[in-house]
């Protein structure tokens, strides 16, 4: 636990020492910021004390955030020769993948955490379902943990940064929306085969403050096939 | 600790990098480990390092073997990879500070530890700078330092000296000597010079496969064989003394080195001298001998005469 930790911590601060970090921050708080209280269907357009807007914002930004932060977690290791610097320390295979894996969570955590002064505007201005913004918040979060595993697994199969994170959209965007708008095609099992791979369907039923272990089960189902694979390419690796 | 390496094979794609390699190496030893590029020096040390797992055969660190207990056998080495990754970014105290977390030193001690590295390392000009603004042979000090900061029993160091300047290469040298008497160490290189000056046993590798084990005075001995004499003759023209040379029985081959000179290296057969048979034929034609020395082989020659087939 500890080792996960420090390369977490470490991956972390790299992070913010390559302005990665700050990047990310500005432009989400500013694009979550812009759309839900400035322009669209902002808050006082909508004229109800939720934060559905600002999730939906956040819902494609981070899935567009996400791979950019991941591309280089592995690839980027194997590329400089730092994964053999790394791997011959006393690290296993699965210590690197959850310390790479909750670097980046813990760098989403951060980015939303500012975002908690909307929930406390909002309280403000009106009477607020505080259970479904919590949720809102724990389904953003979930989601991030899909995407994260999604682009890790994307960063260990491409030994390039970028292609890693063009990996990573391309298998994101089934789960985005490709799922999804097949789903309202087809009916019967398929339909709603698709509807449960859609990752838009779990995130809503969460953000509308329903936790269906259905939907819990999709999550970190996703996330632990995916990990598992990293791991999986990772040890079989042949340099 | 002893390390034990037994069958090792290890394939890339149709080609065995590694083929069947088995050697011992007795704790507190320093061994060379030589061979041209591509001869598999590098993977066996990969292997010993728990980077990367062989298809057949096995390694005995300590008794640990590297496919069951990795994690244990990693706490006791000191890895420096062929091409020395480091984090670029990172400062050289931050660098090694997250080493030290990731080897386990307690946290009371990571920080003269880091000091004792700088110190032994020579970085003490240095140790604010980023990584990636020190020059090669300084990331190269860092590269040692951070193999060495957890004090293991054995260190493995892939090609220490490449892209060091001489005064580097030696300071470098010294510090592999100096760390050579308390652990046991593994160092490959293809300088031989470097491996003679340092090392107590060499092991030349070529084609996956080990051709030489032994001492650098062994070495010299098993490939002496033959007397070779380096030769000058004048008073007389070059190919006449070429032909009346040639006439000794006990000369095997001759080749010309310098025509201006006169100069010529002599071959003897196995177990023959020639010395005594070439003053006599110089005395018979009048020629007069400018050179007479005796060529002992270099270990570059051995090296190449084992490892060019």
């Amino acid at each position: 636990m500890k080792q996960i930790l420090h390369i977490a911590s470490r991956e972390l601060s790299t992070f913010f020492d390559s302005l990665t970090a700050y990047v990310l921050i500005v432009i989400f708080l500013g694009f979550s910021g812009f759309f839900t209280w400035i322009y669209g269907a902002d808050v006082f357009f909508v004229g109800q004390a939720n934060l559905n807007t600002f999730f939906t914002v956040a819902y494609w930004s981070l899935f567009i955030f996400i791979p950019a932060l991941t591309m280089r977690s592995i690839a980027g290791e194997l590329k400089a020769g730092t994964l053999e610097l790394l791997l011959t320390k006393p690290v296993s295979d699965w210590q690197l993948i959850f310390g790479k894996f909750l670097s980046t969570l813990l760098l989403i955590a951060i980015a939303l955490a500012p975002t908690v002064i909307y929930y406390f505007t909002l309280w403000a201005i009106g009477p607020v379902d505080h259970s479904a913004i919590l949720l809102g918040y724990v389904g953003l979060l979930l989601m991030s943990m899909v995407y994260i595993s999604i682009g890790l697994l994307a960063s260990c199969i491409a030994s390039n940064p970028i292609i890693a994170s063009l990996t990573a959209l391309s298998i994101g965007i089934f789960f985005h929306i490709i799922f999804d708008v097949l789903a309202s095609n087809f009916v019967g099992f398929l339909g709603s085969f698709f509807s449960y791979m859609s990752l838009s369907t779990h995130f809503e039923s969460i953000s509308r403050g329903v936790v269906d272990t259905k939907d819990l089960i999709y999550f970190f189902s996703l996330v632990f096939f995916c990990l598992f694979t990293s791991k999986m390419i990772l040890s079989n690796r042949n340099l | 600790m002893d390390i034990v390496v037994e069958h090792l094979t290890k394939r890339y794609g149709p080609q065995k990098a590694v083929d069947n390699v088995s050697f011992r190496v007795k704790a507190g030893e320093v061994l060379g480990f030589l061979g041209p590029n591509g001869a598999g020096k590098t993977t066996t040390m990969k292997a010993m390092a728990c980077f990367i797992k062989p298809e057949e055969g096995d390694i005995l660190v300590g008794g640990y073997s590297i496919h069951d207990h990795p994690e244990i056998i990693k706490k006791n080495i000191g890895y420096l990879a062929e091409n020395n990754p480091l984090y670029q970014e990172m400062n050289i105290i931050d660098f090694l500070e997250f080493i030290a977390k990731i080897h386990g030193i307690p946290k009371y001690l990571i920080p003269e530890r880091i000091l004792d590295m700088i110190r032994t390392c020579g970085l003490e000009g240095e140790k604010h700078k980023l990584i990636g603004e020190l020059s090669k042979g300084y990331q190269q000090r860092v590269g040692l330092a951070q193999a060495l900061i957890h004090d293991p029993d054995i260190l493995i160091l892939d090609e220490p000296t490449t892209g060091l300047d001489p005064n580097q290469i030696v300071e470098i040298r010294e510090l592999i000597k100096r760390i050579g008497k308390e652990k046991t160490v593994i160092l490959s290189s293809h300088i031989l010079a470097e491996v003679e000056a340092t090392c107590d046993r060499i092991l030349i590798i070529n084609n996956g496969r080990i051709v030489v084990d032994g001492t650098a005075a062994e070495l010299r001995k098993q490939a002496q064989g033959n007397e070779i004499l380096k030769l000058g003759v004048q008073g007389g023209d070059i190919d006449h003394i070429f032909e009346s040379l040639f006439e000794i029985e006990t000369i095997d081959s001759i080749d010309i080195i310098d025509v201006d000179k006169q100069l010529f290296e002599i071959q003897s057969l196995p177990n023959t001298t020639s010395v005594k048979a070439i003053f006599d034929t110089c005395v018979r034609n009048n020629y007069y001998i400018t050179e007479l020395t005796p060529t002992e082989k270099k270990l570059e020659d051995i090296f190449r005469i084992l490892t060019l087939h």
